[in-house]
């Protein structure tokens, strides 16, 4: 086997997917299996030299810079008081908009995904939202909404509850942010839902509540956790939402991020750094999760 | 409505008063974060009346922002869109070694805060940074200037392109491509022919998701402009400024047009959706 099946292959139509699987008789080590497009060094060496240009080399400067640093200084840096009450609220804000957002993304996915009414499409387009509209945008209309002569902000003030420049405030900002993505993550899957499957389970003479538990709710839940560590990975590095809400008052409403900001702005390059690194390793300890979690989602779709 | 067939007729797991109640939740929810900030975007930029609307965005400072944003929005998808091609072609139109690695790295920055995106470029450009010395000697301005902007914002975007073509191509399958080979057709001709109007749908939901993003992109610009007026400020940072300086008709003014993009965006997003599907249906 080799290239020549590959071009009897073709003749044969619809098999002719390229696998291009060769019967190593002898197992040579191969970097690129063999085939008949042109273009592979092009393509893939732009490709190589433009993700090094562009992120590796940027990105491997934050973890060299830190290198130079001292390492109780880096310790000192990423365990003083202000910057852990700052971790303190990025993650807890974080984890809590990404709950609000499993459970009403849930809902509205559902909705979405099984019923029929008016103005659904425009519900649906709008959902996402969030990832278009600038940060900065989606930061001040929030801060006007809930200031206290905002639209909701002079219903809820008298009420006691103030949300603009309170912890609340980041919390409300980062559910905005994370919205679409538990959405996106659970819709597809409810849409493929077999109907059948609900039918037997109710034939079986399971309840509605016992259907939802026991059949849909574990097909759904990879789904639903990858949507929930989106929202917390992308609501952990926010930043231009949260800052105008915030006031950004030191241990108490400042996040990581905005942290990392007024460092560079003291001309504080390695203490900027060293706490950029903690969220680096964060975030990719997250999207390794995500990455897991997605290949589940994947292969239930495929089961 | 579209007759999607996945959506079957009403099923039996819940009750309609369930339903109704289920459908308010969701509503009220989307109505809660999405309507209302959207809508009070345009509200208060119209406060004072068209006029004030119109002089508001009609400054020079704000002109040079729209500008300046249009320009690294030009560059940035021009080179993500070339990035886009060829990683995913070299992805899926070949096998070799480390492909799984690649297409993870591609994704990476994605999972890197905005502000940490824009530091980077400090880190290495900026006065303190490696190259700023050497920089600084032979005159170079790149963070605090135009460039820095444009490279922020073409890592911030970075995977936008890729990431819609690479699953599209793969489904696809090189079936076409091979057989144009086979036939004799040259590889550009190949390419030019079978492969880029067999994905342009994608690719330009690609490049919409790209734009929209990089117009709109805060906190890495932020961190890289050094927010001179009138010469390192995009539209987003214009909209902070005037904020921070309690002019909030004029920022929301500004707002409004970056909103208007958004949902311009949104549409175009769902046209190009309805159009696969329908598209794929009689397939």
């Amino acid at each position: 086997m080799g290239t020549f099946t590959t071009e009897t292959r073709a003749g044969l139509g619809k098999d002719s997917r390229p696998a291009p699987v060769p019967a190593a008789r002898k197992r040579v080590f191969r970097f690129k299996e063999p085939g008949v497009l042109p273009g592979f060094g092009l393509s893939l060496g732009f490709t190589i030299t433009y993700l090094s240009l562009i992120v590796l080399i940027p990105l491997s400067a934050i973890f060299l810079k830190t290198m130079t640093m001292n390492w109780s200084r880096f310790v000192q840096t990423i365990t003083s008081p202000r910057v852990v009450a700052s971790y303190k609220l990025s993650f807890g804000a974080s984890f809590a908009a990404a709950a609000i957002n499993s459970v009403f993304g849930f809902i509205v996915a559902w909705v979405l995904a099984r019923y029929r009414f008016p103005g659904k499409r425009i519900m649906d387009a709008l959902v996402d939202l969030p990832f278009a509209l600038p940060t900065a945008v989606a930061g001040i209309a929030l801060t006007s909404l809930y200031a206290p002569n905002g639209w909701l902000g002079r219903y809820l003030v008298p009420l006691g509850i103030e949300v603009a420049f309170t912890r609340l405030g980041v919390l409300v900002a980062l559910t905005f942010i994370g919205l679409p993505f538990v959405v996106r993550s659970v819709q597809p899957i409810l849409e493929d839902l077999d109907g059948e499957i609900e039918e037997a389970a109710a034939s079986l003479g399971a309840n509605s509540w016992q259907t939802f538990r026991r059949v849909i709710l574990p097909t759904v839940l990879p789904a639903l956790l990858t949507g929930f560590a989106l929202a917390f990975a992308r609501a952990l590095g926010e930043y231009g939402s949260v800052i105008f809400i915030s006031g950004n008052m030191p241990m108490k409403t400042e996040i990581t991020a905005l942290l990392i900001v007024s460092k560079l702005e003291q001309y504080d390059f390695a203490g900027a750094t060293a706490i950029a690194v903690v969220m680096l390793v964060t975030s990719f300890a997250l999207l390794l999760i995500i990455n897991a979690l997605q290949a589940r989602t994947r292969r239930f779709q495929e089961a | 409505m579209i007759a999607n067939p996945k959506t079957r007729a009403p099923r039996g797991l819940e009750s309609v008063y369930a339903r109704c109640v289920l459908v308010l939740i969701a509503l009220l929810y989307l109505t809660l974060f999405l309507v209302l900030p959207l809508a009070s975007v345009f509200a208060e930029a119209f406060e004072k009346g068209w006029q004030t609307y119109l002089d508001s965005v009609h400054t020079p400072d704000a002109l040079s922002a729209i500008r300046l944003t249009l320009l690294a929005t030009g560059v940035a998808v021009t080179m993500n869109l070339l990035f886009g091609l060829a990683a995913a072609w070299a992805i899926t139109r070949f096998s070799f070694k480390g492909k799984n690695l690649l297409t993870t790295l591609i994704d990476l920055p994605l999972a890197v805060s905005p502000v940490i995106s824009g530091l980077i470029f400090v880190l290495l450009f900026g006065l303190h940074g490696w190259c700023g010395r050497w920089l600084d000697d032979h005159d170079i301005r790149i963070v605090f200037a135009v460039p820095g902007i444009v490279l922020a914002t073409i890592f911030v975007t970075f995977p936008f392109v890729a990431r819609e073509l690479i699953p599209f191509m793969q489904a696809r399958g090189s079936e076409e491509e091979e057989a144009a080979r086979v036939l004799g057709a040259g590889g550009w001709t190949t390419f030019f022919r079978i492969t880029l109007p067999n994905i342009r749908w994608s690719l330009l939901y690609g490049v919409i998701l790209c734009s929209a993003r990089a117009m709109g992109e805060f906190g890495a610009v932020s961190v890289v402009s050094g927010h001179i007026r009138g010469e390192t400020n995009t539209l987003p940072l214009y909209v902070e400024i005037l904020y921070n300086e309690y002019n909030f008709t004029a920022a929301f003014a500004a707002a409004s047009l970056l909103s208007v993009v958004a949902i311009v965006t949104l549409a175009a997003k769902k046209l190009i959706e309805w159009k696969v599907e329908s598209g794929g249906g009689q397939a």
